[in-house]
């Protein structure tokens, strides 16, 4: 079944509905995955040619919302009124013929077209004639419109993620929305792009469309805003004008006051050093710097927590260290044995790392991509760092089994069967638990953890909270990558904030307080 | 209609869904055999047709010396076929598309015609068979070997890369054969060392023990047996097989976890070209003693399905060969009894292999009719 | 330095002989580029060509030497070949249709269905090719007179003429260029318009999108499904024509089962990624593979041995095309993105 698609670009004069009635009405939304509320009764309304900002800490449900709106997910209760009317929307489709637009953080383009290609792809034209001038020019003219900077013809593999992100926005105009949604749009850019968005966006404003920008970024929101709504842990917590606004009052706002989590924290008797890393640069494939200049030291006996915006080099950081990622020249990570010897980890890989005999372990945060085998159970997952123990090419399957066995009884995992059932069908804080169990069990000297309670229960976290700190009181120099600031300001010693991929400051975790640490999130060294 | 994945499915489920793919595929093989047999005026009982598929298999209806040789020639054509799958398995486990069998199976029989005709009789006979296996090996490995170095490396596509090493090695065995040409001007290599030629049976696997006896099947049975224990072992209890099985299931976690994913790469396709090399050798030695583009004869191919369909389990694809070889068997023998040609064969176990194929569906997904549930 | 002369000499020969086989192989690829642009690799393009070979011979078989001496007419010039045409495309359009069941809707693995349907295909072909060579009373004597010259016929005039004027070159151009049947035109033209097909229309563009991206030409609200069906069985259906013109125009209406269809199946396979998933490319490609595979016969003081080595050519040829791409990394020259991958939209 398909629908003739009216793709002409549409003028505000088109529009019949009176200028008070919002855009958009949200009125009790929530969705639920499992037992988890992502979204509990929310009341959002944005009004036409305004640029609302969807504020929020990593998790509090900013995108969901969102994707309720793109059609992607549907809400489990509540209304959504589009230009006063009620509405469904149960398909990216729907959304799309009620002139709602949605940029998605990761990006859907085929990479050997050009832009003009991507921009029409999938609509019908006239009697199935690609004209690529007429595309382009109309692309050309959305361009000018606005102030894009975009070559129609310009390929998408040779863009930057910023030309991309152009694309992106620009297909859901040559569509004709109305109403664009941006997820996290300026995650990927840098700031002279993230300008250039932001004049774009204010001339779509002046066009009569009405955006709403998700972001967590706070200078931003006060740069482009008309308002500012503000989630929280899934709750509507309300909104404000951005004239209103300052830096101070919307931290207050986004991270709330300090909840006490009662998370236990004793000192440990005495520090050893046991990593210390300095200089660390770090590139990606694509030559764009996700780590500079970072240095630090790790200590035997505190747990050192590691806060920043998601995909501030969080990611880079852990891996450089274990091996997986590639090093720039000049940095160096220098792993202290119990022995008090210094060893250099950059340029080894993590065979050479087990070579060596360095107690290292490292929960990555995509378990399944990377550190666990989701077609194994649990005894194939448990030995996936020992299996190369004892001589012979025979794989010792007893030691393992044995392992996973405590690590199921200590850790409470629930499984239908350790020897049989493969790891994707267990819950995600059972996963978690083996993946956490089993780098344990290894008795590490350096344990990383990134995002080690995402998804899970509050119990499944507190077991983990309670591990780490055993692990520490152990002596063991205890990396926890965290998102949560209440978990990170009760469980760690000491946090390193990480902001664009730079030590935004390294701060003692008893006496700073949730809005140092957020300033300091978004802006290295957290000044005014 | 709605279609989601299973979870999982009880094991005596799957098998029965098997064997009534399998059932149906026979009742409607059974069809195309009358359809084809009425166009050509010949009226044939399904019932009739399957008597006779078992007859050409295991020679149910001759006399004991035929059904015993017939049995044996069926075993043994279903233990090449296995040995080959067998080749295959490591590959498949790491995900890594092997299409190139057929080309490493004419490499191994190359190697292994080549050290019949030069070296029989010059050298003691087990050192003969020796190197006829050792060359067989090595020809199948450096053949598995390729394109697993050009994936590693480069990451080259290995299903096309692997198709291309095919058909290098049918030129090349079309080399050695007019190379080793005899009698000259027959465009074939003519039995090796048979009887009534200088060195008679010698490099015949059957020879191994009894001398002058060429038949002895078991051998054959035996060692791919033997094979078949070896590779279930390898893949489950080693720790190669455990890091193959790793590789094919992320190559970020193998990197993760310290393994080598392009040394892995290589060895494991060195391995699998082995094998199949290794098949080769069993077909010239203990089959056709002879060596020609149709050694392999597009088992290379089917062994891939075969291997696939048993999820890589070494005994699973020992009752898949078996099915197929006693399909084309009987084939043969339902032309040869009705008049039909041989090529009914690959008709049937195409037939089968899509029936086989098509209710692997119905163990991974479930099908819901009516409403979807939201 | 003879032989080289004498090869020199023989090359309009050589050309004629690639031509010839090159636009089997042809009909082939194009077929399976236009299957692979939809994201399924089908390795059954040998069995099409057999499927629509066979199709091919025996309706024209039945129409020429059953129905019109039946009836005692004389066959009808423009009915032989649409009845051929029709029949092959449709033969191998439904192996076309029955990967796509098992691949698209059934999710089987590409690869195993495709070698499953080549040997289906190839048993199909030679089961009813020996069966109407036991009907026609031997090899060699099956016999569709009429279609298979209609399939060869030329202008004898345009030849002449061509010829004429380039008797001074020491060779005919007109009969290198002008002296082969209409199907190899017809393959040109197909190129072409799958070229254009590709670049310049939306249909064109949506179906680069499912083959490269499917998750995203499905979110741009493209039929993924519809697609990779249509693409497939039209793709099996352009194969087909590759078998038709191998028994038409090569072995003139016969039938023989020595493989050959098969090993230009393969070769138009290997083919598609010498052309690197282009149209135009493919149609120098297959005369290139063509020549490839006849050179031996032109190259004199081979052995007979030495010769099987010449026919290595095209897959070594075709291996290091891999290679080099693989190393150029040259976006547009890659496979496209989702081949051989089963899309489900649920997966998470």
């Amino acid at each position: 079944m398909e629908t003739k698609q009216d793709n002409k670009i549409p003028s505000p004069i088109d529009q019949q509905v009176p200028s008070e009635v919002p855009a958009i009405e949200l009125k009790g939304i929530t969705k639920r995955f499992g037992s988890v509320v992502a979204n509990n009764a929310i009341d959002l309304t944005l009004n036409k040619g305004e640029i609302l900002s969807l504020l929020g800490e990593n998790g509090s449900g900013k995108t969901t919302l969102m994707n309720m709106l793109s059609g992607i997910y549907y809400p489990d209760e509540g209304e959504i009124f589009v230009n006063g009317s009620k509405v469904e929307i149960r398909s990216p489709k729907d959304a799309f013929d009620l002139r709602i637009g949605m940029i998605h953080q990761h990006f859907k383009l085929v990479d050997v077209f050009t832009a003009a290609e991507n921009i029409v792809l999938g609509l019908p034209g006239e009697r199935g004639k690609l004209d690529k001038n007429a595309v382009a020019k109309a692309v050309r003219e959305i361009a000018d419109r606005y102030g894009f900077e975009i070559d129609p013809n310009q390929k998408v593999y040779d863009m930057s993620v910023s030309q991309k992100q152009t694309v992106e926005i620009v297909k859901v105009l040559y569509r004709g929305a109305d109403i664009l949604i941006l997820d996290e749009p300026t995650a990927v850019l840098t700031p002279q792009e993230t300008d250039k968005l932001f004049a774009v966006m204010k001339n779509m404003k002046k066009d009569g469309k009405a955006i709403i920008i998700i972001t967590h970024k706070l200078h931003e929101v006060l740069a482009v805003s008309d308002r500012v709504a503000v989630l929280r842990k899934g709750q509507y917590i309300g909104d404000v004008p951005t004239s209103q606004a300052s830096q101070q009052s919307l931290t207050d706002m986004m991270v709330g006051h300090a909840v006490s989590l009662n998370i236990d924290r004793p000192m440990a008797d005495s520090l050893k050093e046991r990593l210390r890393v300095e200089h660390l640069t770090v590139k990606n494939k694509e030559g764009v710097k996700k780590l500079s200049d970072v240095s630090f030291t790790a200590y035997g006996g505190e747990i050192l927590g590691i806060a920043g915006i998601a995909g501030s080099g969080q990611k880079e950081l852990l891996e450089s260290i274990a091996g997986i990622q590639h090093v720039e020249e000049g940095g160096n990570i220098t792993y202290i044995d119990p022995q008090g010897k210094g060893i250099h980890l950059e340029g080894m890989d993590p065979l050479d790392i087990i070579r060596k005999g360095i107690l290292l372990s490292f929960v990555p945060e995509d378990r399944f991509g990377m550190g666990l085998v989701g077609g194994m159970n649990i005894t194939q997952n448990v030995m996936l760092r020992s299996y190369r123990k004892g001589a012979g090419p025979m794989l010792d399957q007893q030691t393992p089994r044995k392992l996973a066995d405590k690590i199921v009884n200590d850790l409470e995992v629930v499984t239908p069967d350790i020897n049989r059932t493969p790891l994707r069908r267990l819950s995600g804080g059972n996963v978690q638990k083996v993946l956490v169990g089993r780098e344990i069990e290894q008795s590490p000297t350096v344990l990383m953890t990134a995002y080690a309670v995402r998804g899970l229960d509050i119990n499944t976290s507190y077991t983990i909270y309670n591990l780490l700190t055993q692990q520490k009181m152990q002596g063991v120099a205890v990396i926890y990558v965290g998102e949560d600031l209440d978990v990170l300001l009760e469980l760690c010693d000491r946090i390193l904030v990480l902001c664009g991929g730079q030590v935004s400051g390294i701060v003692d975790g008893r006496s700073i307080t949730k809005e140092q640490v957020g300033l300091m999130m978004t802006k290295v060294g957290g000044g005014e | 209609m709605h279609i989601s994945k299973r979870d999982g499915i009880a094991t005596w489920k799957a098998w029965l869904i098997r064997l009534i793919a399998v059932l149906i595929a026979l009742v409607v093989a059974g069809f195309v055999i009358m359809m084809v047999g009425s166009m050509r005026g010949v009226s044939l009982n399904p019932i009739k047709v399957y008597m006779s598929m078992a007859d050409g298999a295991f020679g149910t209806s001759s006399s004991w010396m035929i059904t015993k040789m017939r049995s044996w020639i069926t075993i043994r054509d279903c233990m090449i076929l296995t040995c080959i799958a067998i080749g295959l398995a490591p590959a498949f486990k790491m995900r890594f598309w092997n299409i190139g069998a057929e080309g490493q199976m004419l490499v191994g029989a190359i190697g292994a015609a080549f050290c019949m005709i030069n070296l029989a009789g010059k050298v003691p006979t087990p050192v003969l068979f020796l190197c006829m296996v050792v060359f067989a090996i090595l020809a199948g490995a450096f053949w598995g070997f390729i394109p697993g170095f050009f994936k590693a490396r480069w990451n080259t596509n290995e299903t096309l890369f692997t198709l291309m090493m095919n058909y290098i090695a049918i030129q090349l065995t079309s080399f050695c054969v007019a190379l080793w040409e005899y009698p000259p001007g027959s465009n074939s290599v003519g039995t090796i060392n048979g009887a009534g030629k200088p060195n008679t049976y010698i490099g015949w696997i059957g020879n191994l023990f009894k001398k002058g006896f060429d038949d002895d099947y078991m051998i054959v049975v035996l060692i791919v047996l033997f094979l078949a224990a070896l590779m279930y072992i390898y893949l489950r209890y080693t720790k190669q097989g455990y890091e193959i099985a790793v590789v094919g299931e992320s190559e970020n976690t193998a990197r993760y976890s310290g393994i080598r994913v392009p040394y892995v790469y290589m060895r494991t396709m060195a391995i699998s070209g082995a094998i199949c090399g290794f098949a080769g050798f069993l077909a010239v030695s203990a089959v056709s003693r002879t060596i020609s583009i149709d050694t392999a004869g597009g088992r290379g191919f089917t062994a891939i399905i075969v291997a696939w369909l048993a999820k890589m389990n070494p005994f699973v694809m020992i009752g898949i060969s078996a099915l197929l070889t006693f399909m084309s068997k009987g084939a043969i023998q339902i032309a040869s009894d009705f008049g039909l040609n041989e090529y009914v064969s690959q008709i049937i176990t195409g037939i089968i292999l899509f029936f086989i194929l098509g209710c692997e569906f119905f163990l991974n997904y479930q099908v819901h009719f009516g409403k979807q549930k939201q | 330095m003879n032989g080289f002369v004498s090869f020199l000499t023989s090359l309009p020969s050589l050309f004629q002989s690639g031509v010839i086989f090159g636009t089997v192989i042809l009909f082939g690829a194009l077929g399976e580029i236009l299957t692979e642009k939809s994201g399924n690799l089908n390795l059954g393009v040998p069995g099409i060509m057999y499927l629509g070979g066979i199709a091919g011979l025996a309706s024209t078989f039945y129409y020429e030497n059953l129905l019109c001496h039946r009836l005692n007419i004389a066959p009808n010039p423009v009915l032989c070949i649409i009845i051929c045409l029709a029949a092959t495309f449709l033969a191998a359009a439904c192996g076309g249709l029955i990967y796509s069941f098992l691949t698209i809707s059934l999710r089987t693995n590409q690869n195993v269905t495709g070698l499953t349907l080549t040997i289906f295909g190839s048993g199909i072909g030679n089961f009813f090719g020996g069966s109407l060579n036991t009907l026609a009373g031997g090899v060699g004597q099956v016999n569709v007179k009429v279609t298979s010259e209609l399939f060869r016929a030329f202008s004898t005039d345009l030849v002449k003429t061509v010829d004429g004027w380039t008797a001074k070159l020491g060779f005919g151009l007109g009969t290198m260029l002008f002296s082969y049947g209409f199907l190899t035109y017809f393959a040109i033209l197909l190129a072409i318009f799958l070229w254009w097909f590709f670049k310049k229309t939306r249909y064109g563009l949506s179906l680069r999108a499912v083959g490269e991206n499917t998750a995203t030409a499905d979110a741009a609200g493209i039929n993924v499904t519809k697609y990779k069906y249509l693409a497939t069985c039209i793709g099996a259906g352009v194969s087909g024509f590759g078998g038709t013109y191998y028994v038409m125009n090569y072995i003139k209406g016969t039938w023989e089962n020595q493989g050959t269809i098969e090993a230009l199946g393969w070769l138009a396979v290997a083919l598609v990624i010498f052309a690197t998933w282009k149209p135009l490319r493919a149609i120098w490609g297959s005369y290139l593979f063509g020549m490839l595979y006849w050179a031996f016969f032109y190259i004199g003081g081979l052995t007979r041995s030495s010769q099987e080595l010449f026919k290595m050519l095209p897959y070594v040829v075709t291996i290091f095309v891999l290679l080099f791409v693989a190393l150029r990394k040259r976006k547009e020259d890659q496979p496209p993105m989702s081949l051989g991958l089963p899309y489900f939209r649920e997966e998470r």
